[in-house]
Protein backbone atom coordinates (compact mmCIF):
# COMPACT_ATOMS: atom_id res chain seq x y z
CA UNK A 1 0.00 0.00 0.00
CA UNK A 2 2.68 2.42 1.09
CA UNK A 3 4.99 1.48 -1.78
CA UNK A 4 2.13 1.99 -4.19
CA UNK A 5 1.61 5.50 -2.86
CA UNK A 6 5.35 6.27 -3.11
CA UNK A 7 5.31 5.02 -6.68
CA UNK A 8 2.31 7.14 -7.44
CA UNK A 9 4.02 10.16 -5.93
CA UNK A 10 7.12 9.50 -7.92
CA UNK A 11 5.16 9.14 -11.11
CA UNK A 12 3.44 12.43 -10.36
CA UNK A 13 6.78 14.05 -9.69
CA UNK A 14 8.32 12.88 -12.96
CA UNK A 15 5.24 13.97 -14.84
CA UNK A 16 5.51 17.38 -13.22
CA UNK A 17 9.23 17.76 -13.89
CA UNK A 18 8.63 16.47 -17.44
CA UNK A 19 6.11 19.22 -17.93
CA UNK A 20 8.58 21.68 -16.42
CA UNK A 21 11.33 20.56 -18.79
CA UNK A 22 8.97 20.81 -21.71
CA UNK A 23 7.89 24.29 -20.64
CA UNK A 24 11.53 25.26 -20.22
CA UNK A 25 12.35 23.88 -23.67
CA UNK A 26 9.48 25.82 -25.22
CA UNK A 27 10.79 28.99 -23.57
CA UNK A 28 14.32 28.33 -24.84
CA UNK A 29 13.01 27.57 -28.33
CA UNK A 30 11.08 30.80 -28.43
CA UNK A 31 14.02 32.82 -27.15
CA UNK A 32 16.05 31.69 -30.18
CA UNK A 33 13.52 33.06 -32.65
CA UNK A 34 12.38 36.17 -30.77
CA UNK A 35 14.91 38.78 -31.89
CA UNK A 36 14.57 37.95 -35.58
CA UNK A 37 10.77 37.81 -35.41
CA UNK A 38 10.54 41.13 -33.62
CA UNK A 39 12.93 42.78 -36.08
CA UNK A 40 10.90 41.56 -39.07
CA UNK A 41 7.66 42.72 -37.50
CA UNK A 42 9.18 46.10 -36.63
CA UNK A 43 10.85 46.77 -39.98
CA UNK A 44 8.50 45.02 -42.42
CA UNK A 45 5.01 44.42 -41.08
CA UNK A 46 4.65 47.48 -38.88
CA UNK A 47 5.70 49.87 -41.70
CA UNK A 48 3.27 48.10 -44.04
CA UNK A 49 0.45 48.85 -41.60
CA UNK A 50 1.73 52.43 -41.31
CA UNK A 51 1.77 52.71 -45.10
CA UNK A 52 -1.81 51.50 -45.26
CA UNK A 53 -2.90 54.16 -42.76
CA UNK A 54 -0.84 56.76 -44.62
CA UNK A 55 -2.51 55.86 -47.89
CA UNK A 56 -5.77 57.30 -46.55
CA UNK A 57 -4.09 60.59 -45.66
CA UNK A 58 -2.92 63.52 -47.70
CA UNK A 59 -0.91 66.72 -47.26
CA UNK A 60 2.64 68.00 -47.55
CA UNK A 61 5.40 66.75 -45.26
CA UNK A 62 4.21 66.15 -41.70
CA UNK A 63 0.86 67.99 -42.15
CA UNK A 64 -1.36 65.07 -42.95
CA UNK A 65 -5.14 64.88 -42.77
CA UNK A 66 -7.42 61.93 -43.38
CA UNK A 67 -8.97 62.13 -46.81
CA UNK A 68 -10.50 58.68 -47.09
CA UNK A 69 -10.22 57.11 -50.50
CA UNK A 70 -9.23 60.34 -52.29
CA UNK A 71 -5.67 59.09 -52.90
CA UNK A 72 -6.97 55.94 -54.55
CA UNK A 73 -9.27 57.96 -56.79
CA UNK A 74 -6.34 60.24 -57.69
CA UNK A 75 -4.23 57.17 -58.49
CA UNK A 76 -6.55 56.02 -61.26
CA UNK A 77 -6.55 59.46 -62.90
CA UNK A 78 -2.85 60.21 -62.42
CA UNK A 79 -1.18 60.09 -65.88
CA UNK A 80 2.34 59.81 -64.40
CA UNK A 81 1.31 56.83 -62.29
CA UNK A 82 -0.33 55.13 -65.27
CA UNK A 83 2.81 55.73 -67.34
CA UNK A 84 5.03 54.23 -64.65
CA UNK A 85 2.76 51.17 -64.40
CA UNK A 86 2.87 50.79 -68.17
CA UNK A 87 6.67 51.09 -68.21
CA UNK A 88 7.11 48.61 -65.37
CA UNK A 89 4.78 46.10 -67.03
CA UNK A 90 6.65 46.51 -70.33
CA UNK A 91 9.95 45.73 -68.60
CA UNK A 92 8.33 42.78 -66.92
CA UNK A 93 6.64 41.08 -69.86
CA UNK A 94 9.55 41.61 -72.23
CA UNK A 95 12.60 41.27 -70.03
CA UNK A 96 11.71 38.39 -67.69
CA UNK A 97 10.76 35.85 -70.41
CA UNK A 98 13.76 36.78 -72.60
CA UNK A 99 16.11 36.41 -69.66
CA UNK A 100 14.65 33.11 -68.47
CA UNK A 101 14.71 31.55 -71.94
CA UNK A 102 18.28 32.77 -72.49
CA UNK A 103 19.38 31.44 -69.11
CA UNK A 104 17.71 28.07 -69.74
CA UNK A 105 19.29 27.83 -73.16
CA UNK A 106 22.78 28.64 -71.88
CA UNK A 107 22.45 26.22 -68.97
CA UNK A 108 21.45 23.39 -71.31
CA UNK A 109 24.50 24.11 -73.49
CA UNK A 110 26.74 24.20 -70.42
CA UNK A 111 25.31 20.98 -69.03
CA UNK A 112 26.88 19.01 -71.87
CA UNK A 113 29.28 16.50 -70.26
CA UNK A 114 31.77 16.57 -73.14
CA UNK A 115 32.03 20.35 -73.31
CA UNK A 116 35.48 21.83 -72.68
CA UNK A 117 36.26 25.01 -70.70
CA UNK A 118 32.91 24.66 -68.94
CA UNK A 119 34.14 26.39 -65.77
CA UNK A 120 35.52 29.28 -67.77
CA UNK A 121 32.26 29.89 -69.63
CA UNK A 122 30.25 29.57 -66.45
CA UNK A 123 32.38 32.07 -64.56
CA UNK A 124 32.35 34.53 -67.47
CA UNK A 125 28.57 34.44 -67.81
CA UNK A 126 28.08 34.68 -64.04
CA UNK A 127 30.54 37.58 -63.73
CA UNK A 128 27.94 40.40 -64.20
CA UNK A 129 26.28 39.38 -60.90
CA UNK A 130 29.34 40.56 -59.00
CA UNK A 131 28.78 44.19 -59.94
CA UNK A 132 26.68 46.50 -57.85
CA UNK A 133 23.50 47.73 -59.49
CA UNK A 134 24.68 51.33 -59.37
CA UNK A 135 28.12 50.54 -60.80
CA UNK A 136 26.85 48.56 -63.77
CA UNK A 137 24.11 51.11 -64.43
CA UNK A 138 26.66 53.92 -64.70
CA UNK A 139 28.82 51.75 -66.99
CA UNK A 140 25.83 51.02 -69.24
CA UNK A 141 24.83 54.66 -69.26
CA UNK A 142 28.18 55.49 -70.86
CA UNK A 143 28.23 52.40 -73.10
CA UNK A 144 24.87 53.54 -74.50
CA UNK A 145 25.84 57.22 -74.71
CA UNK A 146 25.33 59.04 -77.99
CA UNK A 147 29.06 58.80 -78.75
CA UNK A 148 29.38 55.74 -76.52
CA UNK A 149 31.26 52.61 -77.50
CA UNK A 150 28.12 50.73 -78.61
CA UNK A 151 27.23 53.36 -81.19
CA UNK A 152 30.88 53.58 -82.29
CA UNK A 153 31.05 49.82 -82.83
CA UNK A 154 27.68 49.58 -84.57
CA UNK A 155 28.75 52.34 -86.94
CA UNK A 156 32.12 50.74 -87.62
CA UNK A 157 30.32 47.52 -88.46
CA UNK A 158 28.07 49.63 -90.75
CA UNK A 159 24.97 48.27 -89.04
CA UNK A 160 23.71 51.81 -88.54
CA UNK A 161 24.51 54.99 -90.43
CA UNK A 162 23.96 57.46 -87.61
CA UNK A 163 24.17 57.04 -83.83
CA UNK A 164 21.10 55.63 -82.08
CA UNK A 165 19.72 57.97 -79.40
CA UNK A 166 19.79 55.20 -76.81
CA UNK A 167 19.12 57.37 -73.80
CA UNK A 168 17.09 60.24 -75.22
CA UNK A 169 14.60 58.38 -77.40
CA UNK A 170 11.62 56.95 -75.47
CA UNK A 171 11.72 53.65 -77.39
CA UNK A 172 15.48 53.04 -77.39
CA UNK A 173 15.82 54.11 -73.77
CA UNK A 174 13.51 51.26 -72.76
CA UNK A 175 15.54 48.87 -74.90
CA UNK A 176 18.75 50.06 -73.25
CA UNK A 177 17.29 49.38 -69.80
CA UNK A 178 16.03 45.94 -70.83
CA UNK A 179 19.46 45.05 -72.30
CA UNK A 180 21.18 46.23 -69.12
CA UNK A 181 18.96 44.21 -66.77
CA UNK A 182 19.24 41.13 -68.95
CA UNK A 183 23.05 41.45 -68.91
CA UNK A 184 23.09 41.67 -65.13
CA UNK A 185 20.73 38.81 -64.24
CA UNK A 186 20.93 36.10 -66.94
CA UNK A 187 23.99 34.44 -65.41
CA UNK A 188 22.41 34.51 -61.98
CA UNK A 189 19.37 32.58 -63.17
CA UNK A 190 21.53 30.29 -65.28
CA UNK A 191 23.35 29.05 -62.16
CA UNK A 192 20.03 27.93 -60.65
CA UNK A 193 19.05 25.98 -63.78
CA UNK A 194 22.51 24.49 -64.11
CA UNK A 195 22.45 23.02 -60.64
CA UNK A 196 18.91 21.74 -61.15
CA UNK A 197 19.96 20.13 -64.44
CA UNK A 198 22.76 18.29 -62.69
CA UNK A 199 20.14 16.53 -60.59
CA UNK A 200 18.20 15.34 -63.66
CA UNK A 201 18.80 11.67 -64.33
CA UNK A 202 20.94 11.24 -67.45
CA UNK A 203 19.08 8.04 -68.43
CA UNK A 204 15.89 9.97 -69.18
CA UNK A 205 17.69 11.77 -72.00
CA UNK A 206 19.22 8.52 -73.23
CA UNK A 207 15.81 6.89 -73.36
CA UNK A 208 14.46 9.89 -75.26
CA UNK A 209 17.34 9.68 -77.73
CA UNK A 210 16.62 6.01 -78.35
CA UNK A 211 12.99 6.92 -78.98
CA UNK A 212 14.25 9.37 -81.58
CA UNK A 213 13.54 12.68 -79.81
CA UNK A 214 15.39 15.66 -81.28
CA UNK A 215 17.35 18.13 -79.12
CA UNK A 216 14.52 20.61 -79.36
CA UNK A 217 11.94 18.00 -78.35
CA UNK A 218 14.17 16.94 -75.45
CA UNK A 219 14.38 20.57 -74.35
CA UNK A 220 10.62 21.15 -74.36
CA UNK A 221 9.46 17.68 -73.31
CA UNK A 222 12.08 16.84 -70.68
CA UNK A 223 14.20 19.79 -69.58
CA UNK A 224 11.44 22.35 -69.10
CA UNK A 225 9.03 20.02 -67.23
CA UNK A 226 11.86 18.74 -65.01
CA UNK A 227 12.96 22.26 -64.14
CA UNK A 228 9.47 23.62 -63.60
CA UNK A 229 9.75 24.27 -59.85
CA UNK A 230 13.00 26.19 -60.26
CA UNK A 231 11.67 28.11 -63.29
CA UNK A 232 8.68 29.10 -61.18
CA UNK A 233 10.97 30.19 -58.35
CA UNK A 234 13.22 32.28 -60.60
CA UNK A 235 10.33 33.83 -62.49
CA UNK A 236 8.68 34.89 -59.25
CA UNK A 237 11.88 36.39 -57.84
CA UNK A 238 12.56 38.13 -61.18
CA UNK A 239 9.02 39.46 -61.27
CA UNK A 240 9.27 40.84 -57.74
CA UNK A 241 12.67 42.33 -58.64
CA UNK A 242 11.42 43.96 -61.83
CA UNK A 243 8.33 45.39 -60.16
CA UNK A 244 10.68 47.11 -57.70
CA UNK A 245 13.12 48.30 -60.37
CA UNK A 246 14.83 51.47 -59.21
CA UNK A 247 18.66 51.60 -59.22
CA UNK A 248 19.08 50.99 -62.95
CA UNK A 249 16.51 53.46 -64.20
CA UNK A 250 17.63 56.08 -61.70
CA UNK A 251 21.24 55.82 -62.84
CA UNK A 252 20.88 55.13 -66.57
CA UNK A 253 18.11 57.49 -67.67
CA UNK A 254 16.85 59.15 -64.45
CA UNK A 255 13.41 58.09 -65.69
CA UNK A 256 13.67 60.18 -68.84
CA UNK A 257 13.21 61.22 -71.55
CA UNK A 258 10.10 62.80 -70.00
CA UNK A 259 8.74 59.91 -67.95
CA UNK A 260 9.34 57.35 -70.68
CA UNK A 261 11.42 54.95 -68.57
CA UNK A 262 10.26 55.86 -65.07
CA UNK A 263 9.25 52.93 -62.85
CA UNK A 264 6.72 52.83 -60.01
CA UNK A 265 9.48 52.67 -57.36
CA UNK A 266 11.09 55.75 -58.80
CA UNK A 267 7.77 57.58 -58.81
CA UNK A 268 7.32 56.74 -55.12
CA UNK A 269 10.82 58.06 -54.46
CA UNK A 270 10.12 61.26 -56.39
CA UNK A 271 6.77 61.80 -54.65
CA UNK A 272 8.37 61.44 -51.23
CA UNK A 273 11.82 62.94 -51.56
CA UNK A 274 12.15 64.90 -54.81
CA UNK A 275 8.92 66.83 -55.33
CA UNK A 276 7.13 68.51 -52.41
CA UNK A 277 6.79 65.45 -50.16
CA UNK A 278 3.36 63.85 -50.27
CA UNK A 279 3.89 60.78 -48.08
CA UNK A 280 0.22 59.85 -48.11
CA UNK A 281 -0.06 59.60 -51.86
CA UNK A 282 3.37 57.90 -52.09
CA UNK A 283 2.08 55.22 -49.71
CA UNK A 284 -0.98 54.74 -51.92
CA UNK A 285 1.25 54.24 -54.95
CA UNK A 286 3.37 51.77 -53.00
CA UNK A 287 0.30 49.64 -52.31
CA UNK A 288 -0.17 49.44 -56.07
CA UNK A 289 3.17 47.58 -56.28
CA UNK A 290 2.17 45.26 -53.44
CA UNK A 291 -1.08 44.42 -55.22
CA UNK A 292 0.76 43.84 -58.52
CA UNK A 293 3.25 41.50 -56.82
CA UNK A 294 0.42 39.49 -55.31
CA UNK A 295 -1.46 39.30 -58.64
CA UNK A 296 1.58 38.29 -60.70
CA UNK A 297 2.66 35.68 -58.13
CA UNK A 298 -0.81 34.13 -58.12
CA UNK A 299 -0.85 34.07 -61.94
CA UNK A 300 2.54 32.35 -62.03
CA UNK A 301 1.51 29.77 -59.43
CA UNK A 302 -1.71 29.12 -61.38
CA UNK A 303 0.11 28.72 -64.69
CA UNK A 304 2.65 26.34 -63.16
CA UNK A 305 0.00 24.50 -61.15
CA UNK A 306 -2.31 23.83 -64.10
CA UNK A 307 0.41 22.08 -66.05
CA UNK A 308 1.03 19.86 -63.05
CA UNK A 309 -2.44 18.38 -63.23
CA UNK B 1 29.91 18.04 -84.87
CA UNK B 2 27.98 21.06 -86.14
CA UNK B 3 26.01 20.99 -82.90
CA UNK B 4 29.26 21.26 -81.00
CA UNK B 5 30.44 24.25 -83.05
CA UNK B 6 27.06 25.86 -82.44
CA UNK B 7 27.39 25.35 -78.66
CA UNK B 8 30.87 26.84 -78.57
CA UNK B 9 29.88 29.81 -80.76
CA UNK B 10 26.89 30.67 -78.57
CA UNK B 11 28.87 30.28 -75.34
CA UNK B 12 31.79 32.34 -76.64
CA UNK B 13 29.46 35.15 -77.73
CA UNK B 14 27.66 35.04 -74.37
CA UNK B 15 30.99 35.15 -72.54
CA UNK B 16 32.25 38.10 -74.59
CA UNK B 17 29.04 40.03 -74.04
CA UNK B 18 29.25 39.30 -70.31
CA UNK B 19 32.88 40.32 -69.98
CA UNK B 20 32.96 43.30 -72.36
CA UNK B 21 31.55 45.96 -69.98
CA UNK B 22 34.16 44.88 -67.39
CA UNK B 23 36.99 45.10 -69.88
CA UNK B 24 35.73 48.49 -71.02
CA UNK B 25 35.56 49.67 -67.41
CA UNK B 26 39.10 48.51 -66.62
CA UNK B 27 40.58 49.80 -69.88
CA UNK B 28 38.79 53.15 -69.51
CA UNK B 29 40.14 53.59 -65.99
CA UNK B 30 43.62 53.68 -67.52
CA UNK B 31 42.75 56.17 -70.25
CA UNK B 32 42.13 59.90 -70.49
CA UNK B 33 38.51 60.96 -70.75
CA UNK B 34 39.00 62.22 -74.33
CA UNK B 35 40.36 58.87 -75.46
CA UNK B 36 37.44 57.05 -73.83
CA UNK B 37 34.95 59.12 -75.85
CA UNK B 38 36.94 58.34 -79.00
CA UNK B 39 36.28 54.66 -78.32
CA UNK B 40 39.81 53.63 -77.35
CA UNK B 41 39.84 49.96 -76.32
CA UNK B 42 43.53 49.60 -75.51
CA UNK B 43 44.91 49.99 -72.00
CA UNK B 44 46.58 53.34 -71.36
CA UNK B 45 48.94 54.77 -68.77
CA UNK B 46 46.70 57.28 -67.02
CA UNK B 47 45.40 55.17 -64.13
CA UNK B 48 47.43 56.99 -61.45
CA UNK B 49 46.41 60.36 -62.90
CA UNK B 50 42.73 59.32 -62.87
CA UNK B 51 43.10 58.10 -59.30
CA UNK B 52 44.65 61.39 -58.18
CA UNK B 53 41.85 63.32 -59.90
CA UNK B 54 39.33 61.12 -58.16
CA UNK B 55 40.89 61.62 -54.72
CA UNK B 56 40.98 65.38 -55.30
CA UNK B 57 37.38 65.62 -56.55
CA UNK B 58 35.45 63.37 -54.15
CA UNK B 59 35.79 61.97 -50.62
CA UNK B 60 36.60 58.47 -51.79
CA UNK B 61 38.41 57.25 -48.66
CA UNK B 62 35.68 58.33 -46.18
CA UNK B 63 33.07 56.71 -48.44
CA UNK B 64 35.07 53.48 -48.54
CA UNK B 65 35.37 53.54 -44.74
CA UNK B 66 31.62 54.20 -44.34
CA UNK B 67 30.68 51.38 -46.69
CA UNK B 68 33.11 48.98 -45.03
CA UNK B 69 31.83 49.77 -41.52
CA UNK B 70 28.18 49.46 -42.51
CA UNK B 71 28.71 46.22 -44.45
CA UNK B 72 30.76 44.52 -41.73
CA UNK B 73 28.38 45.45 -38.89
CA UNK B 74 25.37 44.43 -40.99
CA UNK B 75 26.95 41.09 -41.86
CA UNK B 76 27.98 40.21 -38.30
CA UNK B 77 24.58 41.13 -36.83
CA UNK B 78 22.70 39.45 -39.65
CA UNK B 79 24.62 36.18 -39.18
CA UNK B 80 23.90 36.15 -35.46
CA UNK B 81 20.22 37.04 -35.63
CA UNK B 82 19.31 34.90 -38.64
CA UNK B 83 21.22 31.79 -37.60
CA UNK B 84 19.80 31.88 -34.07
CA UNK B 85 16.32 32.06 -35.59
CA UNK B 86 16.92 29.49 -38.33
CA UNK B 87 18.30 27.10 -35.70
CA UNK B 88 15.44 27.82 -33.31
CA UNK B 89 12.74 27.27 -35.93
CA UNK B 90 14.22 23.92 -36.96
CA UNK B 91 15.54 22.43 -33.69
CA UNK B 92 12.66 23.57 -31.47
CA UNK B 93 10.02 22.90 -34.09
CA UNK B 94 6.40 23.41 -33.07
CA UNK B 95 3.19 24.14 -34.88
CA UNK B 96 2.99 27.73 -33.62
CA UNK B 97 6.59 28.37 -34.62
CA UNK B 98 6.00 26.95 -38.09
CA UNK B 99 3.05 29.27 -38.45
CA UNK B 100 5.19 32.23 -37.35
CA UNK B 101 7.94 31.15 -39.75
CA UNK B 102 5.55 31.10 -42.70
CA UNK B 103 4.22 34.46 -41.66
CA UNK B 104 7.75 35.91 -41.58
CA UNK B 105 8.37 34.53 -45.08
CA UNK B 106 5.55 36.78 -46.33
CA UNK B 107 7.87 39.73 -45.72
CA UNK B 108 9.89 38.59 -48.74
CA UNK B 109 6.99 39.69 -50.93
CA UNK B 110 7.02 43.23 -49.55
CA UNK B 111 8.71 45.62 -51.98
CA UNK B 112 11.20 47.97 -50.40
CA UNK B 113 9.61 50.91 -52.20
CA UNK B 114 6.54 50.36 -50.03
CA UNK B 115 8.62 50.37 -46.86
CA UNK B 116 10.83 53.37 -47.44
CA UNK B 117 8.30 56.10 -46.69
CA UNK B 118 7.04 54.65 -43.37
CA UNK B 119 10.60 53.70 -42.39
CA UNK B 120 11.83 57.20 -43.16
CA UNK B 121 9.06 58.67 -41.01
CA UNK B 122 9.79 56.16 -38.26
CA UNK B 123 13.45 57.18 -38.12
CA UNK B 124 12.35 60.80 -38.33
CA UNK B 125 10.35 60.32 -35.13
CA UNK B 126 13.26 58.51 -33.47
CA UNK B 127 15.59 61.38 -34.49
CA UNK B 128 13.66 63.80 -32.33
CA UNK B 129 14.41 61.90 -29.12
CA UNK B 130 17.50 59.81 -29.92
CA UNK B 131 19.40 61.55 -32.73
CA UNK B 132 22.24 59.01 -32.75
CA UNK B 133 20.03 56.29 -34.23
CA UNK B 134 17.84 58.63 -36.31
CA UNK B 135 18.02 60.01 -39.84
CA UNK B 136 21.49 60.39 -41.36
CA UNK B 137 23.19 57.80 -39.13
CA UNK B 138 24.82 54.46 -39.87
CA UNK B 139 22.50 52.78 -37.36
CA UNK B 140 19.51 53.88 -39.40
CA UNK B 141 21.10 52.38 -42.51
CA UNK B 142 21.83 49.09 -40.76
CA UNK B 143 18.77 48.39 -38.56
CA UNK B 144 16.01 47.84 -41.16
CA UNK B 145 18.18 45.72 -43.46
CA UNK B 146 19.88 43.49 -40.91
CA UNK B 147 17.14 40.87 -40.54
CA UNK B 148 15.75 39.26 -43.66
CA UNK B 149 13.33 36.38 -43.89
CA UNK B 150 15.49 35.03 -46.67
CA UNK B 151 18.48 34.51 -44.36
CA UNK B 152 16.34 32.89 -41.65
CA UNK B 153 14.93 30.58 -44.29
CA UNK B 154 18.43 29.89 -45.57
CA UNK B 155 19.73 28.92 -42.13
CA UNK B 156 16.68 26.80 -41.39
CA UNK B 157 17.09 24.90 -44.65
CA UNK B 158 20.75 24.22 -43.86
CA UNK B 159 19.91 23.14 -40.31
CA UNK B 160 17.63 20.40 -41.72
CA UNK B 161 20.74 18.46 -42.80
CA UNK B 162 22.45 18.98 -39.43
CA UNK B 163 23.11 15.76 -37.46
CA UNK B 164 20.97 16.40 -34.37
CA UNK B 165 22.64 13.63 -32.29
CA UNK B 166 25.70 15.86 -31.89
CA UNK B 167 23.52 18.46 -30.19
CA UNK B 168 22.14 15.81 -27.83
CA UNK B 169 25.70 14.74 -27.00
CA UNK B 170 26.53 18.33 -26.13
CA UNK B 171 23.50 18.57 -23.83
CA UNK B 172 24.49 15.37 -22.04
CA UNK B 173 27.97 16.84 -21.58
CA UNK B 174 26.27 19.61 -19.64
CA UNK B 175 26.32 22.45 -22.17
CA UNK B 176 23.51 24.99 -21.94
CA UNK B 177 21.30 25.49 -25.01
CA UNK B 178 23.28 28.61 -25.96
CA UNK B 179 26.48 26.65 -25.33
CA UNK B 180 25.29 23.91 -27.69
CA UNK B 181 24.55 26.57 -30.31
CA UNK B 182 27.84 28.45 -30.08
CA UNK B 183 30.21 25.56 -29.31
CA UNK B 184 28.74 22.88 -31.58
CA UNK B 185 26.38 24.32 -34.18
CA UNK B 186 28.32 27.43 -35.22
CA UNK B 187 31.68 25.68 -35.77
CA UNK B 188 30.13 22.83 -37.80
CA UNK B 189 28.14 25.21 -40.01
CA UNK B 190 31.14 27.24 -41.22
CA UNK B 191 30.30 26.78 -44.91
CA UNK B 192 26.72 27.93 -44.42
CA UNK B 193 27.94 30.99 -42.54
CA UNK B 194 30.47 31.72 -45.28
CA UNK B 195 27.82 31.61 -48.00
CA UNK B 196 25.34 33.67 -45.99
CA UNK B 197 28.03 36.20 -45.08
CA UNK B 198 29.06 36.75 -48.71
CA UNK B 199 25.47 37.25 -49.82
CA UNK B 200 24.80 39.70 -46.97
CA UNK B 201 28.07 41.59 -47.35
CA UNK B 202 27.60 42.07 -51.10
CA UNK B 203 23.99 43.15 -50.68
CA UNK B 204 24.97 45.66 -48.03
CA UNK B 205 28.04 46.93 -49.91
CA UNK B 206 25.92 47.51 -53.03
CA UNK B 207 22.75 48.79 -51.40
CA UNK B 208 21.56 52.08 -52.86
CA UNK B 209 17.93 53.07 -52.33
CA UNK B 210 17.74 53.02 -48.53
CA UNK B 211 21.09 54.84 -47.97
CA UNK B 212 19.95 57.37 -50.61
CA UNK B 213 16.80 58.00 -48.60
CA UNK B 214 18.19 58.00 -45.08
CA UNK B 215 21.71 59.48 -45.45
CA UNK B 216 21.90 63.19 -46.09
CA UNK B 217 25.25 64.70 -45.14
CA UNK B 218 28.13 64.20 -47.62
CA UNK B 219 30.46 62.85 -44.93
CA UNK B 220 28.12 59.87 -44.42
CA UNK B 221 28.09 58.97 -48.11
CA UNK B 222 28.54 55.31 -49.07
CA UNK B 223 30.25 54.05 -52.23
CA UNK B 224 27.08 53.48 -54.33
CA UNK B 225 25.90 57.02 -53.50
CA UNK B 226 29.27 58.44 -54.48
CA UNK B 227 29.29 56.58 -57.79
CA UNK B 228 25.73 57.55 -58.54
CA UNK B 229 26.64 61.21 -57.95
CA UNK B 230 29.71 60.94 -60.16
CA UNK B 231 27.65 59.26 -62.86
CA UNK B 232 25.08 62.05 -62.97
CA UNK B 233 27.63 64.87 -63.43
CA UNK B 234 27.06 67.05 -66.48
CA UNK B 235 30.59 66.98 -67.88
CA UNK B 236 31.73 63.52 -66.84
CA UNK B 237 35.43 62.66 -66.63
CA UNK B 238 35.06 59.08 -67.93
CA UNK B 239 38.54 57.92 -66.93
CA UNK B 240 38.05 59.14 -63.39
CA UNK B 241 34.54 57.70 -63.01
CA UNK B 242 35.64 54.31 -64.31
CA UNK B 243 38.52 54.37 -61.82
CA UNK B 244 35.98 54.92 -59.05
CA UNK B 245 33.86 52.02 -60.31
CA UNK B 246 36.90 49.73 -60.56
CA UNK B 247 37.77 50.51 -56.95
CA UNK B 248 34.17 49.92 -55.83
CA UNK B 249 33.75 46.69 -57.78
CA UNK B 250 37.10 45.00 -57.18
CA UNK B 251 36.65 44.16 -53.47
CA UNK B 252 33.31 42.46 -54.16
CA UNK B 253 34.73 40.72 -57.23
CA UNK B 254 37.78 39.47 -55.32
CA UNK B 255 35.71 38.18 -52.42
CA UNK B 256 33.49 36.47 -54.95
CA UNK B 257 36.36 34.74 -56.75
CA UNK B 258 38.02 33.58 -53.55
CA UNK B 259 34.77 32.19 -52.19
CA UNK B 260 33.02 31.31 -55.45
CA UNK B 261 32.15 27.78 -54.33
CA UNK B 262 30.52 28.99 -51.12
CA UNK B 263 28.62 31.65 -52.99
CA UNK B 264 27.11 29.27 -55.50
CA UNK B 265 26.49 26.67 -52.77
CA UNK B 266 24.73 29.39 -50.81
CA UNK B 267 22.47 30.33 -53.69
CA UNK B 268 21.59 26.69 -54.22
CA UNK B 269 21.07 26.01 -50.52
CA UNK B 270 18.37 28.62 -50.54
CA UNK B 271 16.34 26.71 -53.10
CA UNK B 272 16.76 23.06 -52.21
Amino acid sequence: MITAKVNQNQALKTAKSGRKIRAKNTAIGWSFVTIASLMICLFYFYPMVQALILSFQSGTGANLTFTGLDNYARLLKDPTFLTTVKNTVIYLVIQVPIMIILALFLSVLLNNKTLKYKGLFRTAIFLPCVTSLVAYSVIFKYLFGQDGIINIMLMKLSLISEPIQWLTDPFWAKIAIIVAITWRWTGYNMIFYLSALQNVDESIYEAAKIDGASSIQQFFKITIPMLKPIILFTSITSTIGTLQLFDEVMNITKGGPGNATMTISQYIYNLSFKYTPDFGYAATVSYAIVIMIVIFSIIQFKVAGDKNE
Amino acid sequence: MSKRIFSYTVLIIASIVSIFPFLWMIVSSTNKSVDVTKGRLLPGTHFIENLQNLLNTVDLIPALINSTKISIITTVLAMLIASLAGYGFEIFKSRTKDFLFNFLLLSMMIPFAALMVPLFRMFGTISQSVPIIGIDTKTAVILPTVTTAFLIFFFRQSTKMFPKEILEAGRIDGLTELGVFFRIYVPTMKTTYAAAAIITFMASWNSYLWPLVILQSPENQTIPLLISNLGSSYSPDFGMIMTAIVIATLPAALIFFIMQKHFVAGMMGSVK
